[in-house]
């Protein structure tokens, strides 16, 4: 057992963040295991208890189907994010797996130049270390606002 | 930027202010961007005699609960008293007009303003004021004061299957009348009981108010702009639908349901059934639907003038509240909901179904932006109109969604209010 050390998480950040903000979606998805659970909510709505949110998902399938609806199927202008993410803090570390909460910032950045903070937040995160790579079992997006500009059409 | 020009010295004409002739076919450019037409509207339309969506009964589900909202740009409290009835008044202390209420709901027994702490009931009643009869005998309000002459405007409340609405105005008919029996029907076939609160959040949409509410009611884009389902392979081409407006124009529905003479009921079938391997849902438990209404409708969407739609997209509910934030900038306030004795499947099926519509719909993502290419594509087209001619010029009832029929409804029943 290789062990969850904050040197890996950062590590699985860093990748993360470089993947869609490279626009390299197809490979989003293998950043989770399956079955998983990918949620982007709001605080309030987490403060409240409410499970679901702008996204919802609970299977690998279900992120590469939102890859392939936002290749193929949605409609929305050119536009790159770029995450900024902060220190995770670790709230539990069991040796394979372990519960953190990391604090993000997005930029969203249209292709006419316009760059505006599109979302804060953090990530609450169940990193496991399955067959030596570390992969999200959970991520929940707690977005600090309710509001959301336009569309969200890229994942955070 | 502020550029003084001399009178008579620009020769272009002025603003164009009237409507083009002729039917109900042609909206000028200028109805999205005019700041006189943006007044008019608090004026005609949410002060006027129109039944505003305030908020969800469950929102207030017991005496003391409150919400904030807005009727137009005026700020609303919606507040469950102990007598158990829902009352709104404007959130504008009859003192200096400050906001009696700050947060965006919670639970109160009374409210008081913050800035010199005059105090109101549930109902927005003006209880008391701070030093009202001075201090040590001096200073204080006049005898002549009267509490009960002042306090925020009230509004009138009408509850119809579990949502709230609100009106300023005497003239506006019973809510029943108002909606129409159609669409009435429609809205109790949804929520046929208590609705429970999953979630809220707000979507910005970079465009005026009207251009979103055009698209809730513009059949005839669906399934063009939205490419979800044609692209996944999901037959469509088998679905009957059909729409329903109101007699004022202003409220319509439209919905589909599967034929069932040509396929079975089930959306996870239809996912696998798609010819293009590449193009295939790889969970397509997504679309696991299950017909809980009991009528084959798998999708409906209702409208009420001027902000309130109704969501079925398949067992995705929610209510959304269109509120204009300034002439470029409307705020769509979305509720998701379920019913409390929804079973751990239906729960799940809804938090996944939920994908489909909001700011990361899969079927409606685009209609968060298309508002703003218009918004910005017309913004020096004042003298340009846009062309409102499919399925004809009317505004009734149609068995099809290759129309324009409700859009031209919205004219219809807007242009009646504001006197264009
Ligand atoms: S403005 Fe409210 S008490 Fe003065
Ligand atoms: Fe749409």
């Amino acid at each position: 057992m290789a062990g969850i050390t904050t040197e890996r998480i950062l590590a699985l950040h860093a990748a993360y963040t470089r993947c869609i903000d490279r626009n390299e979606l197809e490979s989003w998805p293998d950043f989770f295991l399956d079955p998983c659970l990918y949620v982007v909510t709001s605080a309030e709505n987490h403060r409240a208890g409410f499970e679901g949110g702008m996204i919802y998902a609970d299977t690998r399938g279900m992120l590469t189907d939102r890859v392939m609806s936002l290749r193929d199927a949605n409609v929305y202008e050119k536009q790159s994010y770029r995450h900024i993410v902060g220190m995770p803090y670790v709230i539990k570390n069991g040796g394979d797996e372990a519960e953190t909460e990391t604090p993000f910032m997005v930029m969203r950045i249209m292709h006419d130049g316009k760059t505006d903070v599109f979302a804060t937040g953090i990530y609450l995160d169940v990193v496991h270390a399955a067959g030596g790579d570390l992969k999200f079992k959970k991520r929940v997006v707690v977005c600090d606002s309710s509001r959301i500009d336009t569309l969200l059409a890229l994942p955070l | 930027m502020n550029v003084n020009v001399p009178p008579g010295s620009i020769s272009n004409s002025p603003q164009p202010t009237e409507w083009p002739e002729g039917t109900l076919t042609r909206v000028p450019f200028w109805i999205y961007h005019s700041p006189d037409i943006y007044a008019l509207e608090q004026q005609r339309v949410y002060e006027g005699p129109v039944w505003n969506f305030l908020c969800l009964e469950a929102e207030v589900s017991k005496p003391g609960d409150y919400r904030t909202t807005f009727l137009g740009s005026m700020p609303v409290v919606v507040a469950r008293d102990s007598d158990d009835e829902i009352y709104a008044f404007e959130n504008r202390c009859a003192h200096r007009g400050a906001l009696i209420v700050l947060d965006g709901g919670g639970h109160a027994r009374d409210f008081t303003c913050v800035y010199h702490a005059w105090n109101y009931d549930l109902k927005g009643n003006l209880k008391a004021v701070a030093f009202e009869d001075g201090v040590n005998g001096k200073g204080g309000m006049p005898k002549t004061f009267c509490r009960s002459d002042h306090g925020p405007r009230k509004l009138r409340i009408a509850l119809f299957a579990g949502l709230v609405f609100g009106s300023l105005s005497e003239d506006v008919p019973p809510i029943e009348e108002y909606l129409g029996e159609e669409v009435a029907t429609r809205i109790k076939r949804v929520l046929h009981k208590p609705a429970v609160v999953t979630g809220r959040f707000t979507q910005m949409l970079p465009n005026n108010w009207k251009l979103y509410y055009e698209n809730v009611k513009d059949t005839y884009h669906a399934s063009l702009l939205h490419t979800f389902f044609t692209t996944f392979g999901i037959n469509r081409l088998s679905q009957k639908g059909g729409m329903v407006v109101s007699p004022s124009g202003g409220n319509h529905a439209s919905f589909s349901f599967v034929d069932k003479s040509t396929q079975g009921n089930d959306y996870a079938a239809m996912g696998l059934r798609s010819e293009n391997e590449d193009f295939k849902l790889k969970d397509p438990t997504l679309l696991d639907n299950a017909d809980e209404f009991n009528d084959g409708c798998h999708m409906q969407i209702l409208t009420v003038f001027p902000n309130f739609v109704l969501q079925q997209i398949q067992n995705s509910l929610a209510v959304r509240q269109v509120l204009p934030k300034g002439l470029g900038e409307t705020a769509l306030n979305w509720t998701t909901f379920g019913f409390a004795d929804d079973t751990p499947e239906m729960k799940t099926r809804r938090l996944r179904q939920n994908n489909l519509a909001g700011p990361a719909g899969y079927v409606s993502m685009e209609d968060g932006a298309v508002g703003g290419f218009v918004q910005r594509g017309v913004a020096a087209a004042d003298g340009e109109r846009a062309v409102l001619e499919m399925g004809g010029s009317g505004t009734t009832n149609e068995g099809t969604r290759a129309t324009e029929a409700a859009v031209r409804g919205f004219w219809k029943c807007y242009r009646a209010h504001m006197g264009v």
